[in-house]
């Protein structure tokens, strides 16, 4: 029997038609709709207008900059304090299983339940976050309510729900490194600094870049803690791509709202594709 | 030496516990403490032990608008199962298809499949094609919705494991005379368990927590899931933060009893999954 009979292509066929039918279709489509107006039941076809329009409209630039900011700065600080707790909790401490687990289980929370939980923590008058503020000497913040932390204020919830999983990724990424490089720098009396700058940093590169490549896609995408928290406000201040797809979508302009799906695709296409060429690139193999 | 040492391991000890008690168990702490206040004192959002525990507060948010809570419950478990069921099937025959065959054909595939997890889907053209499918704002729907979003993911956790499969398992078996169906059915899929339970786990997780999806695709009251409902509850208990709270407790609660139960196999299958991409 050949390889094609053995494996036939009956086998691959049903995912593949659902994730055509659902996914790829609707895709391919969208490019065309979102040159139109449209009511799902006639469309008229206006070119790129649509697309003008997205570009020229302050709220809705906005929003595309919100999106980059709110990316890139919670993609950051996952990077850097999830390799610092990793590092911790591999480091020979007591209660390491237990502190690994109390990490970890935000992950398991939906993101509904954790914006709940951190809009009322950061209550602008009786708020517990507040309350530690002040007691530091430190001026009371409005957060969600103010638009000058509303974006801020979504993006630490963010961080702090996604360090779960880049710790526990960061945390295989560092038990895959081979002990005897650390006993060979032990040997040669090489200083902490050292150790880790030049044997823990380069070979947990590929978890990192795991977390990298997760968590700035996640953060291009996110939607839920934001419709949670802010609703895109005060205003327009912590409005995002995701929300104002949402928004298009709810006011009954589906076309806009695919011209603002596909600025979203291709804004995720042209960062997360070269930026994973260049990190893989940057990887050092263990031998 | 070595006492400075133990002295530091307690002192590192010490401080993660610390930090870690304060900033990843006060927020769940907050949680359930809010919930089984009464209504003043909860809305003073104080973290502090209540002068009185009222747990009655489970009981009255359950019965809320005719067992809503409960409802949603139920449509979020069948959407869950659902999807979960198809994807464990659909996806290990296809990770089993990919890494197995071999040919121009099943790279094509694996890199088709894998556009889907970069790629945001097209919310509309989805909405539009499910209309005419007869499938939108159905629970069906909603089921296929959340499989064809995770096939990507799952399809590379399965065949990442299929790999670990020695070959010579499928020949022997061939040269006995059993069909590839069997083949698959009785040998392969078996061996396949522990990479199973991590589909089923993370699936599992990522679908019933799942909020954008049913607010596009499964709007209105009659199906609604239990994020959908968690969120209208925002509104509606304003003014009562110890029945929101306590709402939130018993939606969080099913995963909290997965992670008592299961932490160690999701952690493990979550780094299997992410770091072999």
């Amino acid at each position: 029997m050949s390889k094609a009979q053995k494996y036939s292509v009956w086998y691959i066929l049903p995912a593949l038609t659902v994730f055509t039918v659902l996914f790829i279709v609707p895709m391919i489509i969208s490019v065309f709709f979102s040159m139109t107006v449209w009511s799902f039941a006639d469309f008229r076809f206006v070119g790129l207008q649509n697309y003008k329009m997205f570009f020229e409209d302050s709220q809705l630039l906005q929003g595309l900059g919100n999106t980059l900011i709110y990316a890139f700065s919670t993609s950051m600080s996952k990077v850097v304090l999830a390799l610092l707790i990793s590092i911790f909790l591999t480091s020979n401490i007591r209660l390491r299983g237990a502190l690994r687990s109390v990490v970890f289980f935000p992950h398991l929370v939906s993101n509904v339940a954790i914006g709940i939980t951190f809009c009322a923590l950061m209550h602008p008058t009786k708020g517990v976050f507040n309350a530690v503020l002040t007691s530091f000497g430190l001026k009371a913040s409005k957060f969600v309510y103010s638009p000058n932390t509303s974006l801020v204020s979504v993006i630490v919830t963010d961080v702090w729900k996604g360090l779960s999983v880049s710790t526990v990724i960061y945390i295989a990424g560092l038990q895959a490194i081979d002990r005897t490089y650390y006993e060979a720098a032990e040997i040669d009396g090489a200083s902490r600094l050292q150790t880790f700058w030049n044997i823990t940093l380069p070979l947990v590169r590929p978890a990192m870049n795991t977390v990298i490549i997760l968590s700035l896609i996640g953060g291009l995408k996110s939607f839920d803690l934001i419709k949670t928290m802010t609703d895109g406000g005060p205003g327009n201040s912590s409005t995002v791509l995701a929300l104002t797809v949402y928004r298009q979508f709810a006011n009954g302009y589906y076309g806009m709202s695919t011209t603002g799906n596909i600025i979203m695709l291709v804004m995720i296409s042209l960062i997360s594709y070269p930026l994973q060429k260049f990190l893989l690139s940057r990887e050092v193999s263990q031998l | 030496m070595t006492k400075r040492k133990r002295t530091y391991t307690m002192l590192g000890t010490l401080i993660g516990a610390v930090a870690a008690a304060l900033v990843f168990v006060v927020p769940f702490l907050f949680m359930f403490l809010e919930s089984v206040k009464d209504k003043k004192e909860s809305n003073m959002l104080k973290f502090s032990l209540p002068t009185q525990w009222h747990f009655e507060n489970y009981g009255q948010v359950i019965k809320n608008n005719n067992y809503q809570l409960l409802r949603a419950f139920k449509n979020s478990a069948i959407i869950t199962v659902g999807a979960v069921l198809l994807l464990v099937v659909i996806c290990s025959m296809a990770g089993y298809f990919i890494q197995r065959r071999g040919d121009r054909l099943s790279r094509a595939a694996s890199n088709y499949i894998t556009i889907g997890l970069m790629v945001p889907p097209s919310i509309m053209p989805t909405i539009w094609i499910m209309q005419g499918l007869h499938l939108y704002k159905t629970m069906p729907g909603m089921i296929l919705i959340e499989t064809a979003l995770t096939i990507p993911f799952t399809t590379m956790l399965y065949r990442s494991f299929v790999a670990t499969i020695p070959i010579e398992l499928e020949e022997a078996a061939m040269v006995d005379g059993c069909s590839s169906p069997r083949i698959f059915t009785s040998i392969i899929f078996r061996l396949l368990q522990p990479v199973t339970v991590t589909a089923v786990i993370l699936n599992s997780v990522t679908v019933f927590n799942d909020f954008m999806n049913p607010l596009y695709f499964l709007p209105g009251t009659k199906n609604a899931t239990i994020q959908l409902t968690l969120y209208s509850y925002i509104s509606l208990f304003k003014t009562e933060y110890n029945l929101l709270f306590a709402n939130v407790i018993l939606v969080v609660l099913p995963m909290l009893i997965l992670f008592l139960f299961l932490n160690e196999k999701i952690v493990a299958g979550m780094t299997s999954g992410a770091v072999k991409g």
